[in-house]
This record gives structure tokens, C-alpha cells and sequence, in this order.
């Protein structure tokens, strides 16, 4: 069944929501230390697909491995497994009573019952890695929103992960806050972090993923490396689609 | 009798005596009655079918019942059905119920207001959904029912009156009977109004000063 090759590996994954097919049997595996990226129109089950995978969202039908352990139908152990996909969310979800290094320590401490102070320096660690350690004593409602993300992204990265899941991290940013964490996420990609990125950003999709799989109503239409996508012709589709974002970009 | 002297000799040392029972019940039924406020709301928010139900049912049924006919039935009806009560265990039993209901009721609200994400990110940690609950969305719907729980406080303050009912002399009772007795109605029933309002003022200030304590920098106004 298992591959051994594959970190994680994702079969025929189907979800509905009343009549409304989101996602029609989607499958990819996933190696260590690959970038895969998502893109497509809105509504495509980009993100419920990553939602698929730890599970957050309850598939129909299909499978989730991950290091050749089944995700799905795993009952009290899916907790185990969410610790080993980190999950980044548009809108950051930070709790909002706690400061940041406070965000970052708390499930370490509580579902990984670190030893508190081990936990503050794992934290802090985390925070810096982010560019963040300077703002470990504030509340998230005293951060910008970049900053709220990378240390959401520390959050995530302090559980020691195998796989991190972004989910539009930066589409509720502006341009400028877009780029500082991107930086963050480009240097965990080239760090070897193995990662799933639902994205509307072309350019970050083209230069940083191993794989871009272009999803439409629900499916993955086309998949391949940024270099075959955008010059073989039989990718016309993921082409055309990233093609409107580059001529929007030219006419600004 | 010099009023000076029916003061000193008859009517503070009665209403102390009366708000030392007053104080008793309200010390004993407030921390019960947030403890079941928190169960009940948090039981009919994230409960399932049943839990959410029956927690619904209590605080319908309290909230519909005259709190001194539920004082009735605790400590007149029950015996009947071979349960008895003492005073004070009834007029407790009593408070708790109505101070729980009416609490849940704010700290659903407040639960309710907490952003869904939250739940959602705890529990892509790896919390489970109960951690979820108490770690991050409880603290922070707490804070927000302090001003609904501390109204509730104040009502438990002024109706633990009720337990006269039940042969309990607290404050409002031991006044009736100095009034009573010695014909100083306007006299005691004042200075028993200004004993309610002291305590109704302390807990207001106490109430702002913890409120300002747990504020969260940056996210509760001012």
C-alpha cells in the first residue's frame, strides 16, 4: 500500500457539500522536502483539499498517508498527526489572549507536554527564525498583519512538522506585507521544509515550487514543474490562467 | 429609647449579624453558580444533541420559575417527596440554579463572540476540541461575560434577600425584625439599603478593577 518514497500520499479524496461536487477524487504524493503549490480560480477546493489532509475537514471518501501511516479514519490519533502538518490560514487565526511567544509555547507545552521553559526557548527560537523575537511580549492585536502571520508560521513550525500546509497565507495582506512573508516561506522552502501552498501569488508559485498542480472545479487539471507548465502546450490551461495575472501586471 | 443608643445597642449589632449570613450565602452559591454557568454554556455550545439539550431544558425551566417559588419547592415541596434541606442548603441549592442559568446565558454569548478560527487552529495543533474549549476560546469569552456576570453577582446580592422566606434571618430579615419590634421602620430599612448599596458598590468597583487586571493589550476598549 505504502510507498516508501513518499511522505505523504493522498488518494482519490472526495468532498461534497449538498449537491455541490468541491472536490471530485483528487490524488498526489507528496516527497520530503518538495514545494508543491496550488493555484486556480476561486472555489476550486484549493483549500478544503489542505483542510482534507489533517482532516479538519472530513473527506467523503479517499485516503491520507502520511510516513506510511493511514490519516483518515485514524479516530483520537488524527491529534498526533495535525502536530505533523503544520497549518498556516489566511486570516492567521492567532489567539488573541496570548502574546507571541505565548502562541507559539502553548501547544508544545500542552499537547506536547514540553517542560515550560524548554518550550519558551524552542519558542523564541521559532520566533527568530521569523524575523519575530523582538516582538515575543506583544498581543496579536498589536502586530501588523505580516507580522501576525510569521508567527502563525512559527506557531506551526514549532511542533516540528513533516509537513506544513499554507492555506492563501498571504491573500489577506497587502503587497508589501505579501513579500515579508513570503521571504519567510521561500527560506523554509529552501531549507528543505516540505510544503503544500494554496496560493493566488504567480510569481512566489513559479520561482519557488517543484510542482505546480493547477485545480479546477475540484479536480487537478494539469500538474507539472513551473518550467513545463509555462512552455510545453499541452499546459495550455494553467498557462492561459497564469498568464492573465502577468498581462494584468504589464497593463499596471 | 435614645436613638443613638437603639443604634449601637439593637440595630447594628442585629444587621451584622444578619449581613454575616448574607454574606455566607452569597460566598458559598457565587463560585458554584459560575463553575454550572460555564458547564451549562459551554455544555449547550459545543455539546452534542443531548448534552446541548438538557443544558438548554435547566436554563429554560430556572429561567421560567420564580426564583421564590423554586425556594418554595426546595425547602416546602421537596420534603414530601422524602427530601429535606436545611434553610441555608435549600436557599444555596436555590441560587446556584438561578445564578447559573442566567450566567450561562452571558457566557454563551461570549463564547459565541470568540472568533470560529480560533477553535480551528488549536485544534490543527494537535488540542483536542476539549483543550481547544478551555485553553483558547474560554479565557477570552470569559472576559467579555465579566460585566453580565457581574450584573448577575449584584441580583445574587439583593435577591439572597429571599432566604427570610425560608426562615433565614440575613440582613433584609433581621431588619423586618428590629422593625418590627421596636417600630423604627424608616430608621433599620434605610440603613439596610445603605448596608446593600456598600456591598453592590464594592462589587461594582472590584468588578472594573479585575476587568482592567485581565484586559488583553490592544483588544478591549477602554
Amino acid at each position: 500500500m505504502h510507498d516508501d518514497e513518499y511522505i505523504l500520499k493522498v488518494e482519490n479524496i472526495r468532498k461534497s457539500y449538498g449537491q455541490t461536487v468541491v472536490l471530485d477524487s483528487v490524488s498526489f504524493n507528496v516527497r520530503k522536502g518538495d514545494t508543491k503549490v496550488f493555484i486556480g480560480p476561486s472555489g476550486t477546493g484549493k483549500s478544503t483539499l489542505l483542510r482534507c489532509i489533517n482532516q479538519l475537514t472530513v473527506p467523503d471518501s479517499g485516503r491520507v498517508w502520511l510516513n506510511g501511516e493511514e490519516v483518515t479514519h485514524s479516530g483520537s490519533r488524527i491529534n498526533y498527526f495535525r502536530q505533523k502538518m503544520g497549518m498556516v490560514f489566511q486570516n492567521f487565526y492567532l489567539f488573541d489572549h496570548l502574546t507571541a511567544v505565548r502562541n507559539v509555547e502553548i501547544a508544545l507545552i500542552k499537547v506536547k507536554g514540553m517542560p515550560a521553559k524548554e518550550a519558551r526557548k524552542k519558542a523564541l527560537l521559532e520566533l527568530r527564525q521569523v524575523g519575530m523575537e523582538d516582538w515575543a511580549d506583544h498581543y496579536p492585536a498589536e502586530l501588523s498583519g505580516g507580522q501576525a502571520q510569521r508567527v502563525s508560521i512559527a506557531r506551526a513550525l514549532a511542533m516540528d512538522p513533516d509537513v506544513m500546509l499554507f492555506d492563501e497565507p498571504t491573500s489577506a495582506l497587502d503587497p508589501e506585507l505579501t513579500r515579508e512573508v513570503l521571504e519567510v516561506i521561500k527560506n523554509l522552502a529552501r531549507d528543505g521544509t516540505t510544503m503544500l501552498v494554496v496560493t493566488h501569488e504567480m510569481g512566489f508559485a513559479t520561482s519557488v515550487a517543484n510542482e505546480i498542480l493547477f485545480m479546477e472545479g475540484g479536480r487537478i487539471a494539469e500538474q507539472g514543474s513551473p518550467q513545463e507548465l509555462l512552455s510545453d502546450p499541452r499546459f495550455s490551461r494553467t498557462k492561459n490562467f497564469i498568464g492573465q495575472f502577468r498581462e494584468f501586471d504589464r497593463e499596471m | 429609647m435614645d436613638t443613638m443608643l437603639f443604634m449601637a445597642d439593637v440595630l447594628v449589632p442585629a444587621l451584622l449579624q444578619g449581613l454575616v449570613i448574607t454574606l455566607e450565602l452569597i460566598v458559598a452559591a457565587a463560585p458554584f453558580g459560575f463553575a454550572l454557568g460555564v458547564v451549562l454554556a459551554v455544555g449547550r455550545t459545543y455539546g452534542g444533541r443531548l448534552t446541548s439539550y438538557l443544558c438548554r431544558a435547566f436554563v429554560a425551566f430556572i429561567k421560567g420559575c420564580p426564583l421564590l417559588l423554586l425556594l418554595f419547592m426546595l425547602y416546602f415541596g421537596l420534603p414530601s417527596a422524602g427530601i429535606s434541606f436545611s434553610p441555608f442548603v435549600a436557599a444555596m441549592i436555590g441560587f446556584i440554579c438561578c445564578n447559573a442559568a442566567y450566567n450561562s446565558e452571558y457566557i454563551r454569548g461570549a463564547l459565541l463572540s470568540v472568533k470560529d478560527g480560533q477553535m480551528i487552529a488549536a485544534q490543527a495543533l494537535g488540542m483536542t476540541r476539549l483543550q481547544s474549549i478551555w485553553l483558547i476560546v474560554l479565557p477570552q469569552a470569559l472576559r467579555r461575560a465579566i460585566p453580565g456576570i457581574t450584573n448577575e453577582f449584584i441580583y445574587l446580592i439583593k435577591y439572597s434577600s429571599l432566604a427570610y422566606m425560608l426562615t433565614i434571618i440575613e440582613l433584609s430579615g433581621a431588619g423586618k425584625i428590629v422593625a418590627t419590634k421596636y417600630f423604627t421602620y424608616n430608621e433599620t430599612f434605610m440603613m439596610v439599603g445603605a448596608i446593600y448599596l456598600v456591598l453592590v458598590t464594592i462589587t461594582t468597583v472590584s468588578a472594573d478593577m479585575i476587568e482592567k487586571k485581565v484586559a488583553v493589550p490592544g483588544t478591549t476598549g477602554r
